[in-house]
């Protein structure tokens, strides 16, 4: 085929995946919002496709939340990003993989920042030294999480258990991709397909026998806004912003949505739950939620994951129509137990929205 | 120009985000904030492509550097490669390193995030650390984060986190050593510097307000910043 018009186009937007040996760096949004999530995509990467990760107990977080509310200065991020480079120096690793998109942006930034200008890489170079004793090569491949799956998406649709089909009518599930802004929207050419088309969870949608849903607001953010949110006053920016994009989306009727971004899964997720509360408006069927998952714990539905074990019993709106659209096997009465079947009682049920 | 100017113009955030700005208002028509509030990063950066001292001061003395919520939306679409949500980044930390911050509602938040992401960062390593954070501040996370905070150890250790131990895995315990390496980084490229100056301008703004003022949360002043939305439009 030649490389003509659109494939050209696409062909720009392509990027190099590394294909093993990794080092993954958390996200404090995730581990505290999603803590199974994580564990599912290293058990994923480890077990599932025999990759070599690598989770290192002395990294930090990249400082993204204080840098985005401008709390922290530039270069004591830059400096906390080098830390974690040498880090992944120090333990052998090339290829670097950021579970937040907040930090993959963010490190985007920084190494463009390197790259226009020397002299700052050199002054951090120092300041890290002098504050840790540390030096730090650059990556040689650096990608989100969420694109290690989509490189390897084929690979896990061969060991699949479920698909994203509907049991009952072997229609595929309408899915809503939700790409978090800072995965794209700043170095789309760092991206998998673009700012406008991404394709790092489209791609997965579609390969796991979904059909991706295209929505007037498809690509407005969750509304997180970092300020927007944490402090109380500034939440109309956030919900609002939710929203519209749930007003957008629901005459597709989507049976589900995924993210990749920890954040927008948080509001995307509880965003239903205050609209429900302030307007008595509920997206879903039968007086349900849209469930909300992230890239990884899609993974480890598809491939035959305990929902909850991956940590599905933790989103405030229920996945139980999900999971019964896609026959998937579960055990109702274990969701709300600890470790060792351990019952913890039951989160209170919402006013309006209804949940399992 | 001015001085102002000159310390704007030598911020990396600028120099990255500041090119040559054709007041097209492709940004401002993308902006999730101009959207919610009266705010238009377009006018933001023709104020200072026009360079006046002035006007910048008034800028960094008000509300609307504070709208952004950095989601860059506008770097992806300006034609001619401006990125208004850096060069709103250059000016909030002018807002900071001066002190202007203080003269507005929206910039007196700082102190709420800087007591709370800031010292977050220092005692534990993560942005944030959600044990703890409750639903009479945060109603929004619903009743399943009431569940959440009741049984907090035992969900993370269901999870497979390593909650709080030594080692790898979610929420594991941040070595000492790594803590210590963070404030020293912290100390040595002005994220110390920055918090002081949070504090000592907002000390005296709560001083010359006649507002009670304390290290915690709980103080009038802080409260007064977390909770108060007179400018929300």
């Amino acid at each position: 085929m030649k490389n003509v018009g659109k494939q050209l186009i696409w062909q720009q937007y392509q990027k190099e995946i590394a294909e093993d040996h990794f080092f993954y760096v958390r996200s404090c949004i995730r581990q505290n919002f999603f803590p199974g999530a994580e564990a599912t995509f290293l058990r994923i990467l480890k077990d599932v496709l025999h990759k070599d990760v690598y989770d290192d107990p002395a990294h930090t977080t990249c400082t993204g939340i204080g840098y985005h509310t401008d709390i922290i200065p530039l270069e004591t991020t830059m400096t906390v990003v080098a830390r974690q480079f040498a880090l992944m120096t120090e333990k052998g690793y090339k290829n670097f993989i950021p579970s937040c998109v907040t930090s993959f942006g963010l490190y985007l930034e920084i190494l463009e920042s390197w790259h226009n200008h020397p002299e700052v890489l050199n002054q951090i170079r120092k300041y890290l030294k002098e504050a840790t004793g540390r030096t730090f090569e650059l990556p040689e491949n650096i990608v989100h999480a969420s694109d290690i799956i989509y490189k390897f998406r084929r690979e896990i649709a061969s060991k699949a258990k479920y698909r994203l089909v509907n049991q009952q009518t072997g229609q595929p599930l309408r899915v809503v991709e939700h790409i978090g802004c800072h995965y794209a929207k700043m170095f789309p050419h760092k991206s998998v397909g673009g700012a406008e088309f991404p394709r790092v969870l489209s791609g997965i949608i579609e390969e796991w026998g979904g059909e991706v849903i295209d929505y007037p607001e498809r690509r407005h953010c969750c509304g997180f806004g970092f300020r927007q949110y944490f402090i109380k006053a500034n939440r109309g920016y956030t919900f609002s912003s939710v929203k519209k994009k749930f007003d957008s989306m629901h005459p597709y009727s989507p049976d589900l949505i995924v993210t990749n971004c920890p954040g927008c899964n948080v509001f995307l997720d509880k965003g239903q739950y205050v609209i429900s509360e302030q307007e008595g408006i509920v997206y879903g069927a039968n007086g349900y939620g849209i469930p909300v998952l992230t890239f990884e714990e899609l993974a480890g539905l598809i491939v035959g994951f305990d929902p909850w074990d991956i940590g599905l019993q933790v989103h405030q709106v229920s996945v139980e129509p999900l999971l019964d659209k896609m026959g998937v096997w579960y055990e109702p009465e274990k969701k709300y137990r600890g470790k060792n079947n351990i019952p913890l009682g039951q989160p209170l049920q919402p006013t309006v929205l209804k949940t399992f | 120009m001015g001085e102002l100017f000159d310390r704007l113009k030598k911020d990396l955030h600028y120099v990255e985000g500041m090119q040559a700005c054709i007041n097209c208002g492709t940004c401002t028509a993308i902006c999730p904030a101009a959207e919610h509030y009266d705010y238009d990063p377009r006018a933001i950066v023709e104020l200072v492509q026009r360079g006046d001292e002035s006007e910048l001061e008034a800028l960094l003395k008000s509300d609307t550097i504070w709208y952004c919520g950095e989601c860059m939306s506008c770097r992806t679409r300006c034609p001619r490669n401006n990125t208004p949500g850096l060069i709103i980044m250059a000016l909030r930390a002018l807002s900071q390193e001066t002190g202007y911050f203080v003269e507005s509602e929206k910039g007196r938040q700082q102190i709420y995030l800087k007591r709370t992401i800031g010292h977050d960062i220092l005692k534990t390593g993560y942005c944030v650390y959600a044990e703890g954070l409750a639903t009479t501040n945060y109603p929004e996370q619903g009743p399943i984060w009431d569940w959440r905070q009741q049984h907090w150890k035992e969900i993370m250790d269901r999870l497979g986190a390593n909650y709080q131990k030594p080692g790898a895995g979610a929420m594991r315990r941040i070595p000492d050593e790594a803590l210590n390496e963070l404030r020293a980084i912290f100390e040595v490229t002005g994220a110390m510097n920055r918090f002081e100056k949070i504090e000592n301008f907002s000390r005296e703004k709560a001083q010359s307000l006649g507002m009670h003022w304390d290290e915690s949360l709980d103080n009038e002043y802080v409260q007064k910043a977390y909770h108060g939305s007179h400018n929300n439009s």
